[in-house]
């Protein structure tokens, strides 16, 4: 199962950034058709395309447009989301600095779905390359007049702090706050940027509203399942033989991605887990490959599609230290703000190193199952149920080698 | 106006009212740390957690809005948990320094853990370290380890006074406030970041360790720094008279009043107390003949007042009172000055420099009781006065608690005056230049040692309680005024500062039908007043 490349079919080429191969590969044809298009029409068709976010939440694209209330009359921002901070997810880069104008023609579109005139394009602060990349792209399509004419691109780089990715720290940051997720309500659609009502959106799934636009909302749903249509780049590293970005239908079984596309486990060969969508989704175990990489396939596996980062572990991996790893992660990200993460992210970190040097207790398993229990879905932002995710699973998926520890 | 009900009570409450507040209308209380009613909703803590019918699990009561038909509960045994687990993380890092955090007694860690937490630490690995004892300006002093980031502070500095000094600096468990650099916590109002932090975290520089809270009693006053009057609690020591060196006044903190200051107090007014336990306070009446003074009594005093009085023509009497006299006081003194005729009185002295002002609660006028004075018609320009005596038309005059020597008026003509007039009455609380010059002096009782009234700038009058016993033989001003009218000759009329109050309700127009019941914690507006709305 290979499928057709879609966001990808332009890599191969080394100057696929610039203008003009975007042109040749038939680049600005869907900004053309989407013109003559009704806003809501594009609004309608994105909806029945069954898009859904790409940037970690799987939300209906078309239907977080049609938030935006009809009767404003002020500024809507659109904010494209390439913070890429996801442990395991490094998708955005590549559109980012191989096919820029897939991203700006999609940003056309999608603005002109929303109405916005204004558009901020975060970029994680250490992707330096995917920035110059996308800037020059800026600065073609102002020169040739796609943009300035009622939409401008402002392209702003993060700082690096992975909570700037979530969609409302990002906001603030870009305000030029620190960045602390907002209190949602008011959710961004009503009051976002700068106050004003805003769609964030990432990378990849803005890359996806041109083809939409070109080949029509049923050939992209076709693509996928029945709720999520298309296909989407999955980052897969670790314990591979061919760790990289890989395109395919989210219909994908995980067992296929890592078998029949990163050529399979190395390290002893023999597979012990694996993170399906980023730091933040529940481990599997090597028995439970065989689920389908959509949202709601991944979801009914009791983990999430996230963003799509795929983590192989082989048997010599050691889920503790794995786990003290993620730990150590999210207790160095969290922003502080609310009180059960920031506090328990440090503290569950101290309890997992503290297991890894041996020093562990037998009741510290239990403590951090309580603990991250407890404090699940009691927090400002998702961050926290994102650590939750890996806390919980990595302990009752693979408890045995935890109480070996403990109980040593 | 939606209705809904908050533990099966029905209530109904201002559209835009959030869950905390409705639950108040209902008696109930949720508990919460960062949530403050002036400032933003910031949703911080975690801890106001309520259950909604048909939501799927506690939602945060600040963020949450009164909605029509909406049930709410406060004690479900979801929610308890949840608040358990809330304490729980807030406590994580905490130091549990209470026996040395003088916060302690009004700790709202230490509160909600008794009522709310209750459970067994699991915390047993190494807390995280922050700076402790950090000035952060000249009144306020910050232990990181015991602050529970709640953000009030931070948001009191960029929201109330605009001057933004505090930050939440670092991420995670390394969180801490801290100054912007280069700023220090000076603003006019940094005091009331004591009052709002809810943990030992921001403490009184002047305040701390000199006496436990649970020693200190309290009595309702007003503040009487400026014309706001700003409604303040005066928190005394009387338990522990050998702590914080013998000074009974052990801190000012203000009282919540919609109408006047809302929930704050200028430092201005918080910290100018000290007065009231000084050295130089006047314990006894005294008499100077030729350069030396003695003690006298007050039947001495006061009969020697009213022979002079008696004794002199009234145009050979002029009275200097001051709009830092209560009304009761000025209404005696009224009452004085009419049986004598005499009309060469002034109240208003201008001061050396004029007074700050600006748009949240600090007024250029000191005085609390200026428009108090006007209306019992005393509130004119003292210059005549000063200017009589210096012309040697006076024989006698008698100034209400001025230090005309630290006035506007020049040094020169001041004691020019001085020294012109046979017999000098001072009367005031503390020994300054002006008194060391006068005959007799009258010691007065400060405003936290008595009952009385202010009316602030806006027409409100305001009641101040008595919270501590007067200093040696010190007498509010309307008493030593009661016992000179007795002397002259007038039924004694009073026993309370209540019973001038109501005289005066009966005679002047302005307090009519205004009573002490009348006046409540909170006050009243004389009649005729537009109050300005209420300060931000
Ligand atoms: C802690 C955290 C980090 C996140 N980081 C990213 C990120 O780096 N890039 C991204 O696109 N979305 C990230 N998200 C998801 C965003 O909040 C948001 O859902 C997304 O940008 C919306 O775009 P989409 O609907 O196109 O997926 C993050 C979410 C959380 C909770
Ligand atoms: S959950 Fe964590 S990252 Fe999110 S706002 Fe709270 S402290 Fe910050
Ligand atoms: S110092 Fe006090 S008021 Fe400020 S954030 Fe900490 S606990 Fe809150
Ligand atoms: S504003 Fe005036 S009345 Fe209020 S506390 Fe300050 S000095 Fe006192």
């Amino acid at each position: 199962m290979t499928g057709e490349m879609i966001l990808t079919r332009n890599f191969a080429r080394s100057d696929a950034h610039t203008l003009r191969a975007y042109l040749e590969t038939g680049g600005y044809r869907a900004w053309a058709k989407a013109q003559a298009m009704e806003p809501t029409a594009i609004l309608e068709e994105v909806k029945r395309s069954n898009l859904r976010g790409l940037g970690g939440a799987g939300f209906p694209t078309g239907t977080k447009w049609s938030f935006i209330p009809k009767s404003h009359a002020g500024p809507v921002y659109l904010v494209i989301n390439a913070d890429e901070g996801e442990p395991g997810t490094f998708k955005d880069r590549y559109l980012l600095e191989r096919d820029p104008h897939a991203l700006i023609e999609g940003m056309l579109i999608a603005a002109r779905a929303i109405r916005s005139a204004t558009a901020f394009v975060y970029v994680r602060g250490e992707y330096v390359e995917p920035w110059r990349r996308f800037s020059s792209a800026v600065q073609e399509a102002y020169a040739a007049q796609y943009l300035g004419h009622g939409f401008d691109i402002v392209v702003h780089r993060g700082a690096g702090a992975y909570i700037c990715g979530e969609e409302t720290g990002l906001i603030s940051s870009l305000e030029g706050k620190k960045g602390w997720p907002k209190l949602k309500p008011p959710f961004p659609a009503i009051k976002g940027a700068f106050g004003a009502p805003t769609i964030v959106n990432n990378v990849e799934t803005i890359c996806h509203v041109p083809h939409i636009v070109n080949r029509g909302a049923a050939w992209f749903a076709a693509l996928g399942t029945k709720t999520q249509g298309g296909t989407r780049m999955y980052s897969v590293s670790g314990r591979v033989a061919r760790p990289g970005v890989y395109e395919a239908p989210v219909s994908i079984t995980l067992r296929q991605l890592i078998y029949e596309r990163a050529g399979g486990v190395t390290g002893n060969g023999r597979l012990k887990a694996v993170v399906p969508g980023g730091s933040s989704a529940a481990i599997l175990t090597a028995d439970e490959i065989d689920v389908t990489m959509d949202v709601d396939g991944l979801k009914n596996a009791g983990t999430m599609a996230g963003s799509a980062g795929v983590i192989v572990m082989d048997e010599t991996v050691s889920i503790p230290e794995a786990l003290m790893v993620v730990a150590r992660f999210y207790a160095h990200e969290s922003c502080g703000q609310c009180t059960p993460c920031r506090e328990s992210t440090g503290w569950i970190y101290k309890i997992t190193h503290r297991i890894v040097e041996g020093r562990g207790r037998k009741e510290d398993l239990d403590t951090i199952l309580d603990v991250a229990k407890r404090g699940a879905g009691t927090t400002i932002c998702a961050f926290y149920d994102g650590a939750v995710g890996p806390y919980i699973s990595y302990i009752e998926k693979f408890r045995g080698e935890f109480e070996a520890m403990v109980l040593k | 106006m939606p209705r809904l009900t908050v533990n099966g009570k029905q209530i109904e409450v201002p559209a835009g009212t959030n869950l905390i507040e409705a639950a108040r209308h209902a008696g109930v209380e949720v508990p919460h740390y960062c949530y403050h009613p002036s400032l933003s909703i910031a949703g911080q803590c975690r801890l106001c957690m309520v259950d909604i019918e048909k939501a799927p699990r506690p939602t945060i009561a600040c963020n949450t809005v009164a909605a029509d038909g909406m049930v709410v509960l406060t004690e479900t045994d979801r929610v308890r948990e949840t608040r358990k687990s809330i304490m729980e993380f807030h406590l994580i890092n905490h130091p549990l320094d209470c026996p040395v955090c003088d916060q302690a007694g009004e700790c709202w860690l230490q509160i909600y853990y008794m009522q709310h937490g209750l459970y067994d630490p699991r915390m047993t690995d190494e807390k995280v370290h922050k700076p402790k004892a950090v000035p952060l300006g000249p009144h306020v002093i910050l232990d990181a380890e015991r602050c529970i980031l709640c953000s009030r502070c931070v948001r009191f500095c960029d929201e109330i006074t605009g001057t933004g000094e505090l930050g939440i600096f670092e991420r995670g468990d390394h969180s801490e406030i801290g100054l912007f650099p280069g700023t220090e916590l000076d603003n006019k109002y940094s005091g009331n970041v004591v009052d709002i932090c809810p943990v030992g975290a921001l403490t009184d520089r002047d305040f701390r360790f000199q006496v436990r809270v649970w020693y200190l009693e309290t009595a309702k006053s007003v503040c009487a720094g400026c014309a706001r009057g700003c409604n303040i609690e005066v928190h005394v020591n009387r338990r522990r008279p050998h702590h914080a060196e013998g000074r009974r006044v052990a801190r000012l903190k203000p009282r919540v009043n919609a109408d006047v200051n809302q929930w704050w107090i200028c430092d201005a007014g918080r910290y100018g107390f000290g007065f009231v336990d000084d050295n130089d306070r006047l314990l006894a009446p005294t008499r100077r003949e030729g350069g030396t003074s003695s003690d006298a009594t007050w039947d001495e005093a006061i009969g020697a007042v009213a022979a002079a009085l008696r004794r002199l023509s009234p145009d050979e009497v002029g009275v200097i009172a001051s709009p830092r006299m209560a009304n009761e006081d000025l209404f005696a003194l009224r009452r004085l000055l009419d049986i004598c005729a005499v009309r060469r009185v002034g109240a208003q002295v201008p001061p050396r420099v004029p007074g700050d002002e600006d748009h949240i609660l600090i007024r250029a006028d000191k005085n609390p009781n200026s428009l108090g004075a006007e209306l019992m018609g005393l509130g004119g320009d003292a210059r005549p006065v000063l200017d009589a005596a210096r012309a040697r038309q006076l024989k006698c005059l008698w100034i209400f608690g001025h230090d005309l020597m630290a006035s506007r008026w020049p040094e020169a003509e001041v004691l020019e005056a001085l020294r012109a007039v046979e017999t000098i009455v001072f009367t005031g609380t503390n020994a300054n230049r002006t008194s060391e010059r006068a005959h007799w002096v009258l010691p007065a009782a400060a405003w936290v040692e008595r009952d009385g009234t202010y009316t602030n700038f806006e027409g409100r009058v305001q009641r101040f309680r008595q919270a501590v016993e007067p200093l040696g033989q010190a007498l509010a001003e309307w008493e030593m005024l009661d016992r000179v009218l007795a002397a002259l000759g007038e039924a004694p009329s009073a026993t309370r500062a209540e019973h001038w109050f109501r005289r005066l309700a009966t005679v002047v127009p302005a307090f009519a039908g205004l009573s002490y019941q009348a006046l409540g914690d909170t006050g009243r507006l004389v009649a005729g007043s537009v109050a300005a709305r209420a300060p931000r």
